[in-house]
């Protein structure tokens, strides 16, 4: 049968993948975006799959509540990646170094 | 035995589809790859009997999340083969910080239970259980103003995304009402008093 150690596992991979998406990718300020959405992702899968094994719905609501702001930042996000194109005419991550940090 | 068959086919989709998010040279194609993720683990939702937010992950996230990511990708006209090469002098460095988080991440999660018994496999629901009316109940009673700030939440995305593209470009004829309204006679019309023309 699957057990909770099953999917924990593969939250993990999935975690530790789009973690290294972040490092990786310095060429694209949109994959960036993607890899934090994977991140969320293999975050939901914990609730979802703690939810069922321990028989509580609260799980399942925070990940509603996740989904909303995740939602809510991908806009945000593109909405900034919009502007800083039109500004810039680039999306390069390793351009954006005005602010000198 | 058919639910483990089922669950490692859809594991290995979605891990598949993680790694091309990630390392797909074209946008397009990782926001592709990230669609296909996302309706893996809906399925994979399925399994464990989260029916409501498997169909919210596909309406909300593969309907309007990545239909907005993938309008951005194709109207910004990213140049996909740079000069530099797609990765960075960090990729190594990168590489290693998830080898370690996922050996950590791993130590809890198999390392601790050795030996300890593992949580056992809750018992399916009946046909006609209801996931959504579970969680409306809880919902819309106990978390009902965390829902509330929800709303709220996406209210101020609404209006912060609309300030942020928003812009008035310098020359453009536009029509400007309140200017149009508060004009008087005598701003426009000249009255001129002169003598009748004798010929």
């Amino acid at each position: 049968m699957i057990t909770l150690t099953h999917y924990l596992t593969l939250s993990a991979i999935l975690f530790s993948v789009a973690v290294a998406g972040i490092f990786i990718n310095r060429k694209n300020l949109i994959v960036l975006l993607m890899c934090i959405e994977l991140l969320l992702l293999a975050v939901n899968f914990n609730f979802i799959a703690f939810s069922r094994y321990l028989g509580d719905t609260s799980g399942q609501v925070f990940v509603f509540f996740i989904l909303t702001v995740a939602a809510a930042e991908a806009a945000i996000g593109l909405a900034i990646l919009v502007v800083l194109f039109r500004t810039k005419a680039s999306i390069d991550v390793q351009e954006l170094d005005e602010m000198k940090g | 035995m058919l639910a483990l068959i089922y669950f490692y086919t859809l594991a290995f989709v979605l891990v598949v589809a993680a790694v091309g998010v990630v390392t797909a040279r074209n946008p397009v194609h990782a926001a592709l790859f990230l669609i296909l993720s996302f309706v893996t683990s809906a399925i994979l939702w399925l399994l464990l009997e989260a029916e409501f937010l498997a169909m919210v992950l596909v309406l909300v996230y593969v309907g309007a999340v990545m239909v907005l990511f993938l309008f951005v990708v194709m109207m910004l006209d990213v140049n996909v083969e740079g000069g530099r090469g797609r990765f960075t002098r960090y990729a190594p460095f990168g590489g290693l910080i998830a080898a370690i988080m996922f050996m950590e991440l791993g130590f809890v999660v198999w390392w601790r239970n050795l030996g300890l018994p593992v949580m056992e496999t809750p018992v399916p629901h009946d046909a006609d259980y209801s996931n959504t009316k579970e969680l409306g109940a809880v919902l819309y009673t106990e978390h009902v103003y965390a829902f509330e700030l929800a709303a709220f939440i996406l209210l101020l995305a609404i209006v912060a995304a609309i300030v942020l593209t928003m812009r008035r470009r310098p020359g453009l004829k536009t029509q400007v009402v309140s200017e149009q309204v508060k004009i008087r006679r005598e701003d426009r019309v000249r009255i001129v008093k002169m003598e009748a023309e004798k010929d």
